[in-house]
């Protein structure tokens, strides 16, 4: 009977130092996109599983769904996620609409300082209003739309020849957007080991946020402005300038002669497939698909090289990447602001690279060894030097539909001219932003 | 007295519910019984279309719950009846309605008529022509996307095997042109054997002794097709053309799947341009005005054309 008592006794003592523990573990819930990037997070968050006892659960969705879903999710006040890494364009829409926590408070009490992450990505993943010290999201994962292409045709003597002999120049990573046409003209319909390739896989997607992500890398370098003074919403003279109108024209002519055949519909898969399979000299797609790519037994290695988004009258790179954001309608708020916690901790940054995820933490970007940790880390550095968004307002959905119509009525349709379909963009964005009371 | 259903009925109901419900007429018990259904009813129709039509006047947004919706009139009606963009949505929703339809009622009756000719093996090539339909649409414009890839795709494949030339010269879903045709294929290929088993089901409720007297008239084979086939089936026909009008008004998944609404805006249905409004931009109102106005037509539409199956029945 003594002996009972005593084991009686010590249960109770380890369950009362047990339950605090157990009653504060949470099961919390992340959401994001279905990308290489997510499993990194996946084998990231272990970490914190084992430091803090919640148990992390990932709802991730396919790209070409994400927003739809996830913004329903958040327009319906859904307790599906307790953490969201959002697209940078919905910080508008999820501070105003109150979906997003605010975070300054708790930034101030856990000592989290947004000058430790990189300026661009703060601006565009922390902060709304833009450029304000209101933070809704820390930055997670920087992103920019980057080019990578076939080192080893690109090294073939043979290739170099001809590409010497039709344009007289030397086969290179190109210097400039006129360039990169031109290299992947070279390429459209060349035969290489008995098969026909093409030049270059762009983005010319529909029905999600493709086309617009694509037209926009060539409408950054060219000077592209989506207001004449910032804030002001007076976009005629700056959405349709002629520098614009040029650019939209020559991604038009990149589409319809060096690109190959069917890809009138293609997104970041798509680009993906087309590398992949050889059928292609050059492609674009997110930095973050890069690791993935350099990994691939059968095009990546020696096979693959990477470079920035070429610039014409100015550098200019389409941002990617996502803040991660505390959903307002979570009754697990407490446990998700620990995992931002953690997750904002040098070391998890450090780590975060690693694995595979694009870090913003200037600990890791500015780190003496960070460009030579990865082929693409310079070209990740440099790109998001030059970074510019999409609209970030709450009708950025409205705004993006308006644009991925007019772009691809006129680039893969072929329907009017350039300087129509910008106009037409400036009339629809005008009737969202006097719909919204912002004219 | 004979020991009747209803009789019995009162015999088997227990003293204390008998109590209960004595003195409640036969009209209140009805309605007891109807009132479950008529309020389902009210909830999930009726109620949403009157809430729907009080939207459409207002500048609501399902995703801005803090904005107070302000009344606009027929501001969203006006707007949409005015938008070109949607003048040709119209467009393309018509051209796949014509077009869909003529074909799945030619083809189906074609195939209806071969098929009740019960030539050998004809239950198994029944059971092969309904398989499409069988499917899932998202899964047919999956793999429709593939038959239509220019380069590997097996239609540009059996094209050129007879026209010759290079398969990926044409694109079927990247090309103004073509792509209206390719969701109409599908859409057909899918559908006609729907047309075809009413059609089936038409021929075979046509008496043999019809034929057989014809036959004594001396009424050759076009005209028992003409006099006595086409107007028997005809009821069966109208409805099948119903039934594929109303659907492919509505017809969504297998173009978003095929073409998502591409190139540009060409096969951008009706169905597909109210989705984006609705749930994409979030423009509650406008989409709001926007159903009714499609509801309105459709409506409008089957009611003259349901009177004209009425007066085809009656003949």
């Amino acid at each position: 009977m003594k002996r009972f008592n005593a084991a009686a006794i010590g249960a109770a003592l380890t369950c009362s130092v047990s339950v605090p523990t157990l009653a504060s573990a949470e099961d919390l819930t992340l959401c994001w996109a279905a990308w290489d990037p997510a499993n990194a997070l996946v084998e990231l968050s272990k970490e914190f599983e084992a430091q803090s006892g919640h148990t992390m659960n990932f709802e991730f969705i396919p790209w070409p769904n994400f927003a739809d879903r996830m913004l329903n999710e958040l327009n319906s006040g859904g307790k599906l996620c307790d953490l969201l890494i959002g697209d940078s364009q919905w910080i508008g829409g999820g501070a105003e609409n109150g979906h997003y926590v605010k975070l300054n408070d708790f930034f101030d009490a856990e000592g989290i300082s947004m000058d430790d992450f990189a300026p661009a990505t703060v601006y565009a993943y922390s902060t709304w209003p833009k450029g304000t010290p209101n933070y809704y999201a820390l930055p997670a994962m920087g992103d920019a739309n980057g080019w990578f292409y076939r080192a080893d045709w690109f090294a073939d003597p043979d290739i170099q020849a001809a590409y010497k002999e039709a344009t007289g120049q030397d086969l290179r990573e190109p210097q400039s957007q006129k360039e990169l046409l031109q290299i992947a003209q070279f390429f459209q319909g060349r035969e290489i080991d008995g098969k026909t390739v093409y030049g270059a896989s762009i983005f010319t997607e529909r029905g999600s946020e493709g086309i617009t992500m694509g037209v926009t890398s060539a409408l950054y370098p060219w000077g592209f402005k989506y207001e004449n003074t910032p804030g002001s919403y007076d976009m005629d003279g700056a959405v349709n300038s002629p520098e614009a109108v040029e650019a939209l024209e020559f991604y038009k002519e990149f589409y319809e002669t060096a690109t190959p055949p069917g890809y009138t519909n293609s997104y970041m898969g798509e680009s993906l497939d087309a590398f992949k399979s050889g059928q292609v000299a050059m492609a674009m797609n997110w930095f973050a698909f890069f690791p993935g790519l350099y990994a691939d037994p059968a095009t990546g290695g020696d096979k693959i090289d990477f470079f920035v988004n070429p610039p014409q009258n100015q550098a200019g790179s389409t941002l990617g990447g996502q803040g991660i954001s505390v959903v307002a309608y979570s009754d697990k708020q407490d446990a998700a602001l620990e995992y931002i916690k953690w997750f904002a901790n040098p070391d998890v940054q450090a780590k975060w690279w690693e694995l595979g995820g694009y870090s913003a933490h200037n600990s890791v970007l500015n780190d003496p060894g960070f460009v030579d940790s990865a082929p693409f880390a310079g070209d990740f550095l440099e790109a998001m030097g030059a970074v510019q968004d999409f609209w970030q307002e709450p009708a950025y959905a409205e705004l993006l539909l308006a644009m991925q119509k007019r772009i691809h009525d006129y680039v893969v349709a072929d329907q009017g001219t350039a300087q129509e379909a910008l106009d037409k963009l400036i009339e629809d964005w005008t009737e969202t932003f006097e719909d919204e009371g912002k004219l | 007295m004979t020991d009747t259903i209803a009789n019995r009925a009162a015999k088997a109901t227990p003293q204390r519910v008998a109590r209960q419900i004595k003195g409640l007429s036969d009209r209140a018990i009805a309605w007891i019984f109807v009132a479950p259904t008529i309020f389902l009813l009210l909830a999930i129709n009726i109620f949403p279309l009157i809430w729907t039509i009080q939207l459409s006047f207002t500048n609501y947004r399902a995703n801005r719950l803090t904005r107070e919706p302000e009344f606009i009139g027929l501001r969203n009606y006006e707007r949409i009846l005015t938008d070109s963009d949607i003048w040709l949505n119209m467009q393309a929703t018509a051209h796949f309605l014509f077009w869909t339809i003529t074909l799945q009622v030619l083809i189906g009756f074609a195939l209806a008529w071969l098929i009740h000719r019960n030539f050998r093996g004809s239950n198994f090539w029944t059971t092969v022509i309904v398989l499409p339909m069988m499917l899932s649409p998202a899964v047919v414009g999956n793999f429709w996307k593939f038959l239509y890839q220019p380069q590997i795709g097996l239609f540009n494949y059996i094209v050129t095997f007879f026209t010759g030339g290079d398969p990926s010269r044409f694109e079927m879903l990247g090309s103004v042109q073509l792509a209206p045709w390719s969701i109409v294929i599908v859409d057909t290929w899918m559908w006609t054997p729907f047309v075809m088993l009413i059609c089936l089901a038409g021929l075979r409720s046509i008496p043999d002794y019809i034929y057989e007297a014809a036959e004594i008239d001396r009424a050759s084979k076009l005209r028992q097709f003409f006099t006595i086939t086409v107007p028997m089936v005809l009821p069966f026909l109208m409805l099948a053309v119903l039934f594929r009008g109303i659907e492919n008004f509505k017809m969504f998944d297998l173009v978003v799947q095929l073409t998502g609404g591409g190139p540009g805006s060409t096969t951008e249905l009706t169905s597909i341009n109210l989705k984006r409004e609705a749930f994409e931009k979030w423009r509650t109102g406008y989409a709001s005005a926007y159903a009714i106005i499609l509801f309105v037509t459709v409506f409008g539409l089957a009611s003259i054309y349901v009177k004209a199956l009425n007066k085809v029945k009656e003949r």
